[in-house]
């Protein structure tokens, strides 16, 4: 585990934590993915950018196992993975807050947290108690004010379910950890302690893939950002070779920037 | 670090009413209690309508509580029984329903698994091992449940594989299973009669009755279970430092349920024997008929001179619990566990609650939704046991409208529609109000035709108070 000091230089030797190579993907014979390739090191925050329906949430979805590819290979520590569905990404250390959160809201926020892998007694029972108190722990560190722990989550305001969702990707040691839009449903202060909250993962050297269509945030905190339009790569860029403008025009014009490595969405004018 | 602030902590306890202070005390879920209150209301409500309906054609009055003929032992142990087979069912709709499915088929599954139990016992295994050999009723019991999760299987994986919706696959199912398949294997014919131990699960023999002895045993264990459980779950909060429920309210809980269990236990223990079965009993058994004189009011039996008459009392005995109810009993106790305390139980609920969601969390939904509809296939099975062994014959409609009034029992005991809510006791209850409006209809003798149109109102009424409950809690 190292810290930095400044964490927008990150040590990119060795294997990528994760490198994800020609992915592609087609639903009804719409290219939503077309030869996409992103890579992400330890300890590094990788913004994803682009227009709605650009593919960067379905490329992340491939990742997370809720789709499976038509094509492409994914590595892990430059190991190639087979991940066909959420299990397989969960055991591999992937960790996604979606963007709809999706938790149960008919259950509590013990059971949302331990869905899937509930704790059980020695006769095979759930264990609640053991689970509520472990709740109670992680919620105490991450929302103090957290009190709700009987009622289903449905009954949680958006910043409360919001944490229960983040408490559940970050429980189980997460190497590698997605987030979709995670201030989506935030004010300012709560999406400044997301900030922080990314800045202290990161520390501990989780990689982090943040999809986000706030051009800012991704700047506050990512390292390198690659853009995504019609489903292609435009191109990837360190946040400090690139300034706003630039990252915007990749958005919506698909222009390639000086400072960007091209990828096969970019405009063959710009290169 | 902290990602939000909650102000709504706890609501004001000061501004608490003594009830809602009641139900949070105990955690008494206050459905539950207008359930049960509403149940016993009905029955007031029939014992009254009988007893008028007696004066207004000057007969004398009946032995119920307010001299009508609901609120007696033999009325409520009958219900018990009759109530047995659409409570089983209904335990396994409320997961089938809780999952946002719906089963149509488990009355075409309850005469298929009857009548091939049926046909085993007295065309195959009787003929084979000889009438009434020990091995028949375990053999006819072990195929009636396997094909029962069979089916139910099949249901399931339609549903879940083939992406066929569930109100279609058995929609299908209501069609061809019982006066199809069915159909075909009985050629419409009756079977019967069933092998003699395997009736004993239907509850209309003397075998079947666990007599006053045994019943008070039963309930002496489960007040024990009760008091444990109260204790033991305290136990557990006590570990983890969790609140804990007020003492007053953990005792007032366990003589709630004991008072409750005692109840029921005396009501059937007061139920006596048809004085005909008493008569066969003594005169198999060689047991003397004590003298006496005739009186028509007792279920007793005497000697009057060389005739056996009824008389206040004499010889009597008393059926205590039937076989099927304590198997109802059983299934309700099992369920509830399935439900609230496995894996398998918290994966359908949250299934039922976001599909997508279970689906990201890992879960296999495809395959929870095949072990759901085998469950449901399994108690459907149960059931044609109990209620073929109970009218000891198969025939085709012995599962006819039974899906509807399984979905009601658990629609009435609170089961949304919408998925994600419902609770096994409620159903049960839910069957058992079903039943009671029923039963008591037919004391009444009213048509059948104001019977339906009864019953479908009470349904829908049913859902409507329960949507206002909800609304309100909210």
């Amino acid at each position: 585990m190292t810290t930095h000091k400044h964490p927008t230089i990150v040590e990119r030797t060795g294997p990528a934590l994760i490198e994800m190579k020609d992915i592609s993907i087609a639903f009804g014979g719409i290219k939503a993915v077309d030869q996409a390739s992103v890579d992400l090191y330890p300890g590094e925050v990788v913004g994803l950018l682009g227009h709605n329906g650009a593919g960067k949430s379905t490329l992340i979805k491939i990742l997370s196992g809720a789709y499976k590819r038509d094509h492409g290979d994914i590595f892990i520590n430059g190991s190639k993975v087979e991940i066909n569905n959420p299990r397989d990404a969960k055991a591999l250390g992937i960790e996604t807050i979606y963007q709809t959160l999706a938790l149960a809201d008919n259950v509590d926020a013990a059971a949302n947290l331990y869905l899937g892998r509930e704790l059980r007694t020695r006769w095979g029972t759930l264990d609640d108690a053991a689970m509520e108190a472990e709740c109670r722990k992680v919620m105490g560190r991450l929302n103090p004010n957290f009190r709700r722990f009987k009622e289903p989550v449905m009954a949680l305001s958006g910043g409360q379910r919001q944490s229960v969702a983040i408490a559940r990707a970050i429980h189980f040691n997460a190497r590698i950890l997605i987030m979709d839009e995670p201030t989506a449903a935030l004010g300012p202060q709560e999406t400044a302690q997301v900030g922080e909250l990314i800045k202290q993962l990161k520390a501990e050297g989780i990689g982090i893939f943040l999809i986000s269509h706030d051009i800012h945030d991704v700047f506050d905190l990512a390292d390198r950002v690659t853009v995504m339009k019609n489903g292609r790569v435009v191109g990837a860029a360190r946040t400090t070779d690139v300034d706003h403008d630039e990252v915007l025009g990749m958005i919506i014009a698909g222009k390639c920037p000086p400072g960007a490595i091209p990828g096969p969405g970019a405009l063959q004018s710009a290169a | 670090m902290s990602v939000t602030t909650d102000t709504s902590s706890s609501p004001a306890m000061a501004k608490e009413g003594p009830i809602t202070r009641f139900f949070r005390a105990t955690e008494i879920d206050a459905r539950v209690v207008g359930m049960i209150a509403a149940i016993l209301g009905v029955w007031f409500i029939f014992e009254i309508l009988t007893a008028l309906q007696l004066w207004m054609q000057e007969r004398p009055f009946n032995e119920g509580l307010l001299g009508g003929s609901f609120l007696m032992p033999r009325n409520l142990w009958t219900l018990l029984v009759q109530t047995a087979s659409i409570a089983i069912m209904a335990t396994g709709m409320v997961l089938v329903i809780v999952m946002r499915h719906i089963d149509l088929s488990v009355g075409g599954i309850l005469t298929l698994v009857a009548t091939i139990s049926a046909v085993l016992q007295v065309q195959y295994l009787g003929p084979a091992l000889g009438v009434g050999h020990w091995s028949i009723w375990i053999i006819a019991t072990i195929v009636a449940l396997g094909v029962g999760i069979l089916i139910g299987a099949f249901n399931g994986y339609l549903t879940a594989y083939l992406a066929i919706p569930s109100f279609i696959v058995t929609l299908g199912g209501l069609i061809a299973y019982g006066r199809g398949i069915g159909f075909y294997i009985s050629d419409g014919v009756t079977i019967a009669p069933l092998d003699k131990t395997f009736k004993i699960v239907g509850g209309g023999v003397p075998d079947s009755w666990l007599g006053p002895t045994w019943s008070w045993s039963l309930a002496a264990i489960a007040c024990a279970a009760v008091a444990w459980s109260i204790t033991n779950g305290r136990t557990q909060r006590k570990r983890f430092n969790f609140a804990l429920r007020p003492l007053w309210a953990e005792i007032l809980l366990v003589l709630l349920a004991a008072a409750a269990i005692l109840g029921i236990t005396l009501i059937v223990n007061s139920y006596p024997w048809p004085p005909k079965l008493i008569e066969q009993y003594a005169l198999l058994n060689q047991i003397p008929i004590p003298a006496g004189v005739e009186d028509k009011s007792g279920q007793a039996i005497c000697m009057a001179g060389e005739k056996v008459v009824r008389c206040a009392e004499g010889l009597i005995f008393y059926t205590g619990y039937a076989v099927p109810v304590l198997i109802a009993l059983a299934v309700g106790l099992v369920m509830t566990f399935i439900a609230s305390r496995t894996q398998f139980g918290r994966y359908v609920f949250a299934i039922g609650g976001n599909p997508e969601a279970a689906e990201l969390a890992g879960i296999n939904t495809r395959m929870m939704t095949v072990k759901v509809f085998a469950l449901m296939g399994l108690l459907a099975a149960i059931s044609a046991i109990v209620s073929s062994a109970r009218l000891d014959a198969a025939t085709v409609s012995l599962g006819d409208l039974n899906e509807l009034y399984v979905i009601a029992a658990a629609v009435i005991g609170g089961t949304s529609l919408a998925g994600g809510l419902g609770t096994i006791y409620g159903a049960m209850l839910g069957a058992l109000m079903m039943q009671s409006i029923s039963s008591g209809m037919q004391l009444l003798n009213l048509p059948s035709s104001w019977q339906n149109i009864i019953v479908g109102s009470v349904l829908v009424f049913a859902v409507f108070v329960d949507q206002v409950y909800r609304r309100r809690v909210k």
